[in-house]
């Protein structure tokens, strides 16, 4: 590909490198516009050019050279929250999140310099941080002590107004979403669980980067359930952050060179299935096949990968389970995690769980598969719409009266807590795996 | 990277005088952030769920009936037509601006203004989904009677510009019947109201010239509809075929035995297959064809016709009967139902949906004409349709891509539709003339009909201000035949360099 010049770079990008959108892909959209109601930008905009379609468009119009992509269509990029709510509305199946991770890293594949900033910021901050455990450690120590100081108290609490006050809007918006960091993070690898009795099936946890270091119970409650499901459960060393965030950001390389080191990793394990309690992760690991489709030494081994990955709920689900459940007396409902529901299709495992718990009764919400605003790094990235968004399902939750939200994914717990303090409503959050340990605790 | 050479038209084709002044007086009126004006951003509005594309020249988000009014006296002043677009989801062209000028997006006047049960009427803003509609009246057992296939996302004032239909418009009449009255703004920006909350408006019936007249008269800012009452019985039944004529032949038997069903849908084997792998509605992979029947009223009514439906089909040759025996289960039938002409974007690079009506008597002759024309001009068709209304949709499937396949599936749809007229049809069942159809006007009407509907455009202000070059043949500064067309034409133009 011809380097840009200045003249080039004013009028903005063009699509270069190996994952330029497909053309086959983008023509499986017929225009109809059944995406529209179902997108959370288009939802809060009305506006075609932030609706899955109108981005598409955008998409084949720069592909085919009609139009640049300008910093207003990079704009639209932007704001899509890759929900990928879109693909489970689309009559079409026209597969919207790869196209837009092929647009977003078809545009980072252009010289740093063309790159737009932010985009570059980002991808060197999910590269140099969230890729790297040894400094996403020191940035969550950090976190840690402010939580385990007082510090986050104090500015969260009745006297803390004018602490808020002090601090730029953009930082105190961050602030309000940062997570309490008050438990010891879960980072034990080998093996976790051994099957209470008989021989059981052996699986393999991924530990991931943030859920370990910010809900260490989800790990907890996790191998305690796969236990009682059977499972003998290891963590194999040398596993790692799975990309997700990499992807979506358009940074396909480190993406794939995360990817190869879980394949290697959790080959070695000899497992029957990967088990991934993060939605986005599973999503993003159930993909590695296509995302490491070009690379002749790694294609077959990823798709073969990808094969054995398993939701935690989807896998607990399909197992005899619900022998044995105590009484848990909650009024739940449930979040769909995007990418539980629309990435992986995996709608009725968190409910069938659910309801098998007795005591528990679960309420839903109106839309519980619509995007909760936290999208990866969206909430920082993009806080009005993502706060937009999050105040609609915060209304939604607060009218089904339950005193649990059921979450499926870190970054959804996170965001909801974050809503929960917002709004001063009485809910807790948690991962539907944390509930159904309770249960099988309170069965005991 | 070898993806430019097929490229359409770039993006600005150079705007015509005044442009910015035109841009500014819009932004002064309705505020800079509800008007859009460059390339990359006009390019997300140049397309409907047609193969149809034209650039604006300028898009407005109006808020207000004020701001509509507003747009259309500076369009006015500025000698630009004005032509109203709502979710973009058309199937005829209507909303495609094909000699530019100003694009008046109704997506957000999206308020449900009053629902009033007492009477059985709601008054909304055109930018209300018709699905949100159903969803807010649902809960006082009342529902909004025409409800086309892509009612989640279709707009009502799309639904008045078009006169939609839908399954349920066998019984209860398509959206002219639905329609109370309405606030449109014409001409100079002139904000009027047009029927009211009566059935019977006394004085010269606009409001029924209004609907259907596809943005060419004004633009419709306010609705008021009439509600129904929701059965409180219904039957879903499936009838499997072995082909399209004897599904047909049962359509006509249904009606003759003096039922009439609230839905009763055509779809073909092509479409089931493309269908049920994604649905698992339960339609039969093998079936030639089945017809999805709804009968609803009291429930003795509804046994007593569910009976004599499953009797006609059964003498006109259907194989199996199925009854849905639960919600989920008409849910997953008509589901189907409505995704089905998605499903073909799948399965195909492109195809061409096609709109036409027949006496239903005539229905087998003609859909068996359907299959040998598009089979002479070797292209694949699906049909899924409104059968009992004598409404097809066959769907042609085709490689826009390949030498010459836009112009002959054009074609081949011509000659289909000559077959619907000669049937004693029309050329549009509900998705509206628009664009697509506006050449086959002068096959159903005579000048002098065609003549008396341009002298009603005149009356409301001429043919090209309000959504030039729709609904009649010719017009000043229309390119004659389709945009797709001219659009092939660009791509083999463009791909002969």
């Amino acid at each position: 590909m011809t380097t840009h010049t200045e003249h080039e770079h004013a009028h903005g990008l063009q699509f270069v490198g190996l994952d330029i959108p497909s053309k086959a892909d983008l023509q499986n959209c017929i225009h109809c516009g059944f995406c529209l109601p179902a997108c959370p930008t288009y939802i809060a905009t009305g506006q075609e050019l932030e609706s899955p379609r109108g981005r598409l468009h955008l998409i084949s119009s720069v592909l085919d050279g009609r139009i640049d992509a300008t910093d207003r269509v990079l704009g639209h990029l932007d704001l899509c929250l890759q929900c990928r709510a879109c693909e489970t509305a689309c009559p079409s199946s026209v597969p919207y999140g790869r196209i837009m991770e092929d647009a977003r890293a078809a545009i980072l594949a252009n010289a740093p310099a063309a790159q737009p900033r932010g985009w570059r910021t980002r991808a060197l901050l999910l590269r140099e941080v969230l890729a790297r455990p040894s400094r996403l450690r020191v940035a969550l120590a950090l976190g840690r002590l402010y939580t385990r100081s007082g510090a986050q108290a104090l500015v969260r609490g009745p006297l803390g107004a004018s602490l808020r006050g002090m601090l730029p809007p953009a930082l105190a918006r961050l602030e309000s979403s940062a997570p309490v960091l008050d438990r010891a993070p879960f980072r034990t690898t080998g093996v976790l669980a051994r099957p209470t009795s008989g021989s059981g099936t052996r699986v393999a946890l991924l530990l991931g980067c943030v859920q370990g270091e910010i809900y260490p119970q989800v790990h907890e409650a996790t191998v305690r359930v796969l236990q009682h499901a059977g499972c003998e459960v290891v963590a194999p060393e040398g596993q790692g952050c799975c990309g997700a965030l990499h992807s979506h950001a358009g940074d396909a390389e480190t993406a794939r060179a995360l990817a190869r080191r879980n394949i290697a990793a959790f080959e070695r394990a000899g497992v029957e299935a990967v088990i991934v309690n993060a939605a986005g992760c599973g999503a993003a690991m159930k993909e590695y096949g296509r995302l490491l489709r070009h690379d002749t030494r790694w294609a077959e081994r990823a798709e073969r990968f990808s094969v054995g990955v398993r939701d935690v709920l989807e896998f607990v689900a399909e197992r005899d389970f619900a022998n044995g459940l105590g009484r848990v007396e909650r009024t739940v409902t449930l979040q769909d995690a995007c990418h539980l529901a629309h990435a992986q299709r995996i709608r009725e495992a968190p409910r069938a769980i659910l309801r098998a718990i007795p005591g528990l009764q679960l309420v839903e919400m109106r839309t519980p598969d619509r995007c909760c605003g936290s999208a990866g790094l969206y909430s920082a990235v993009q806080p009005e719409m993502s706060a937009t968004i999050l105040d609609a399902k915060m209304a939604d939750i607060a009218s089904t009266g339950a005193a649990t939200v059921c979450t499926s994914n870190p970054g959804c717990t996170m965001q909801i807590e974050a809503g929960v303090r917002r709004t001063g409503l009485d809910a807790e959050v948690c991962h539907v795996i944390e509930i159904l340990d309770e249960a099988i605790r309170a069965g005991r | 990277m070898a993806t430019s050479s097929t490229a359409a038209p770039p993006a600005s084709p150079g705007h015509p005088a005044g442009h910015a002044a035109l841009v500014r007086d819009l932004q002064n009126a309705l505020g800079a952030a509800a008007v859009l004006h460059l390339p990359e951003d006009l390019i997300a509005f140049e397309y409907d769920a047609t193969i149809e594309r034209a650039l604006p020249e300028v898009v407005v988000f109006p808020a207000t009936t004020e701001d509509v009014s507003a747009a259309v006296r500076i369009a006015e002043q500025h000698l630009r037509p004005v032509v109203p677009r709502g979710s973009g989801s058309g199937l005829s062209g209507g909303a495609v601006p094909l000699t530019g000028g100003v694009l008046v997006v109704l997506t957000k006047m999206n308020r449900i203004l009053e629902i009033d049960r007492a009477n059985r009427v709601a008054v909304l803003q055109p930018g209300v989904i018709n699905l949100q509609l159903q969803e807010a009246v649902a809960p006082h057992g009342l529902l909004f009677a025409p409800d086309p296939s892509s009612q989640r996302v279709c707009s009502l004032g799309g639904n008045v510009a078009n006169n939609s239909g839908g399954p349920h418009t066998l019984a209860h009449g398509s959206t002219v019947n639905h329609v109370l009255g309405l606030e449109v703004v014409l001409p100079g920006g002139r904000i009027t109201r047009l029927g009211g909350r009566l059935v019977d408006a006394p004085g010269i019936d606009l409001r029924g010239l209004f609907v259907g007249s596809e943005g060419t008269l004004g633009i419709v800012t306010e609705i008021t509809v009439r509600l129904v009452r929701a059965a409180p019985a219904v039957r879903t039944l499936v009838a499997v075929f072995d082909s399209v004529e004897a599904a047909s032949e049962a359509v006509s038997a249904i009606i003759r035995r003096g039922i009439i069903p609230v839905a009763l849908e055509m779809l073909d084997r092509e479409i089931i297959r493309l269908v049920e792998p994604r649905i698992h509605a339960g339609y039969p992979l093998d079936a030639g064809a089945v017809l999805l029947i709804e009968v609803e009223g009291l429930a003795e009514g509804v046994d007593a016709d569910g009976a004599a439906v499953e009797e006609a089909c059964h003498l006109a040759g259907a194989r199996e009967i199925r009854v849905a025996h639960t919600a989920a289960e008409r849910d997953r039938l008509w589901e189907a139902r409505k995704v089905g002409i998605g499903a073909i974007g799948a399965a195909s690079p492109a195809f061409y949906l096609l709109d036409g009506v027949v006496p239903r008597t005539r229905l087998p002759a003609v859909m068996r004409g359907v299959m040998e024309t598009s089979a002479r001009y070797g292209f694949r068709v699906a049909n899924i349709f409104h059968a009992g209304d004598g409404n097809l949709h066959p769907n042609l499937m085709f490689d826009p891509d390949e030498e010459g396949a836009t112009a002959r599936v054009l074609e081949c749809a011509e000659e289909i539709m000559r077959l619907c007229v000669d049937a004693g049809g029309a050329v549009t069942g509900e998705h509206g003339i628009g664009l697509e159809k506006r050449s086959y006007m002068e096959w159903i009407y005579s000048p002098a009909d065609l003549a008396a509907m341009h002298a009603v455009r005149v009356a409301f202000g001429g043919a090209e201000r309000f959504n030039p070059c729709k609904v009649l043949p010719g017009g000043h500064g229309c390119a004659s035949g389709h945009g797709a067309e001219a659009m092939a034409a660009i791509r083999r133009g463009s791909d002969s360099v």
